[in-house]
């Protein structure tokens, strides 16, 4: 079944098309990698589809609901919940609380959403840290903050933004595993990603955007291998003559 | 800790009868602006949405009860609730101009002035409401029409509404809507991303908060006796509303009381001695410098720092 649906997507800021006519569609239970170089377009298309930007046109169907138009907050209630490239923490709280406050969003009684958001900060690995302010947090730990909020929201689906930037490869492979897991409990996933070798071995499908427009979409090997995508990334004169 | 509250309340209780009037008095303001600076407390401190014009509502809370009990014989005791509505039916406008449109920080402090002057011109322009001459009300020592012979009577009244509004900010840190104002106050995008509607959060913090303040108009009024809008609606109401809680420690339950027990004595005394050496005015001065000093020294003000200095005991 088609969980989310994108058709003709179109976003511009004043003469810059951020987002020119995107098509995407992702079933139920899938990980989608959305990738391309710098200012593709990629955090915009996320921006679009959580309800921070408004499209200039287009259709976001999500579990076959028009999201268009729609308050960030209520497409998180919806069940679409994202994370920030920048993380954005509340500084003054306790992970348990910065957890909490997304867990109210389905359990209202106090209580329930102190169980909750307990559950979801060792699930990502942070309960040691559970009472340090967020404000002391290392970068990883960070990251891992911002996807419990996202995930104690209860989301189908989970928008995810470069949640490995930044990070050393030890925390990328924990990063690696966490989403991985996250996804096999059933949580749909579309990732936005710059390490190649941990959005390749993650998704399903991966899309390429560039200059806001999709350029190849497939399974990752293929997509690897295109033409179109080495020309993005590197420039035409680094496509290798056997394939030109 | 809540055997220090029992005690420091049964303190308060049986004060009035083993000091002197003067100081019944002093307390009285102190219980007073502790209140109004925990009305206040609940969108400028929790919510961290600066209003700068709360004297707006206790003008229009004491207006509103002044004006229904000598037009229309309504008893204030009835008469404090229309007030209260009223004072929230501005604070709703106020709320939605500003957070529906975005105004942050400075811009909403402005906002806020803005219609706190607007009453106050009105106020002292249209004769039907007393002018610039202002109102005053007539006094009967009728306990039904909010007068007392005995000052006492309102010093329990103070204490009551400064206890009551404590009660239900401590209430409210303690329910869904009060870790989303502290989560608003911190980041406003990342609340949205995480479900929570801070235009309806931010509005219920407004109203709430001006409809209490609006309550306090009453007492102001027929505790003084008199509205005069250069006063009820003026910039130094809402400053002395705004600087308790931010000196004892803006969205913390103790701060508005400790900042009131701090900051009120402090300007009476000084108001005293400085207006018996003819300087007049002084006292501002004080404040002023007080204030530089909490917020280089102690930003998050006296409240949490006191916190820090008295080691909790293990749970």
């Amino acid at each position: 079944m088609s969980l989310l649906e994108v058709s003709g997507l179109r976003k511009r800021f004043g003469g810059l098309v951020a987002v020119a006519g995107l098509d995407l569609s992702m079933t139920d239970g899938e990980m989608l990698g959305l990738i391309g170089p710098n200012g593709a377009g990629k955090t915009t298309v996320f921006n679009l589809l959580s309800g921070f930007l408004a499209p200039d046109g287009g259709e976001i169907l999500f579990g076959g609901r028009s999201v268009v138009g729609l308050k960030p907050h209520e497409i998180c209630r919806l069940g679409m919940a994202r994370t920030f490239q920048i993380v954005r923490p509340f500084p003054q709280l306790s992970v348990l609380d910065n957890v909490k406050v997304a867990a109210l969003a389905r359990h209202p009684a106090m209580p329930a959403a102190l169980e909750a958001a307990r559950a979801v900060v060792e699930r990502v690995g942070l309960g040691p840290r559970a009472l340090s302010l967020a404000s002391g947090l290392t970068l990883a730990d960070r990251k891992r903050l911002e996807l419990a909020r996202a995930l104690a929201t209860e989301p189908a689906l989970l928008l995810l933004d470069e949640v490995m930037a930044g990070l050393n490869a030890t925390e990328i492979d924990a990063m690696v595993r966490l989403v991985s897991g996250i996804n096999a409990g059933g949580i749909s996933v579309l990732l936005i990603e710059h390490n190649m070798r941990a959005v390749m071995s993650l998704s399903h499908r991966i899309v390429v955007l560039s200059f806001g427009e999709k350029i190849a979409a497939g399974p990752p090997r293929e997509v690897a291998a295109d033409r179109r995508v080495i020309e993005a990334y590197l420039g035409e004169e680094y496509v290798h003559p056997a394939q030109a | 800790m809540k055997l220090l509250a029992l005690l420091a309340v049964a303190v308060l209780v049986g004060l009035p009868w083993v000091v002197g009037s003067y100081l019944v008095t002093v307390m009285i303001f102190i219980f007073f602006y502790a209140y109004l600076g925990q009305a206040w407390n609940i969108v400028g401190g929790y919510a961290g949405q600066l209003s700068a014009g709360h004297a707006a509502f206790v003008g229009i809370g004491g207006y509103a009860a002044a004006l229904l009990s000598a037009r229309a014989g309504l008893s204030p005791w009835l008469g404090m609730w229309i007030g209260g509505a009223l004072a929230a039916a501005l604070g709703a406008v106020i709320g939605y101009l500003g957070f529906r449109f975005g105004l942050r920080g400075f811009y909403f402090v402005l906002l806020t002035v803005a219609f706190a002057e607007i009453c106050r011109v009105v106020a002292l322009n249209v004769d039907a409401v007393g002018g610039a001459l202002g109102l005053y009300i007539t006094f009967t020592g009728d306990p039904r029409q909010f007068q007392f012979q005995d000052n006492r009577v309102y010093y329990y009244i103070a204490l009551v509404l400064m206890l009551a509004a404590t009660a239900l900010v401590w209430a409210i840190e303690r329910h869904r809507f009060g870790a989303y104002l502290t989560a608003i106050r911190q980041d406003e995008s990342a609340c949205e991303a995480l479900g929570v509607d801070t235009l309806r959060v931010k509005m219920l913090a407004m109203i709430l908060s001006s409809f209490l303040t609006g309550i306090g108009g009453t007492f102001y009024a027929f505790y003084l006796f008199s509205l005069q809008p250069n006063a009820v609606f003026g910039i130094p109401l809402s400053v002395e509303i705004v600087i308790r809680p931010i000196v004892g420690g803006a969205g913390t339950v103790m701060g508005p009381l400790l900042g009131s027990f701090i900051l009120s004595p402090l300007a009476e005394i000084s108001r005293t001695y400085f207006a018996q050496g003819g300087w007049t005015g002084l006292h501002l001065i004080v404040y002023g410098v007080l204030l530089i000093a909490v917020v280089l020294f102690l930003p998050q003000g006296a409240y949490p720092a006191l916190r820090r200095l008295v080691p909790r005991r293990p749970a």
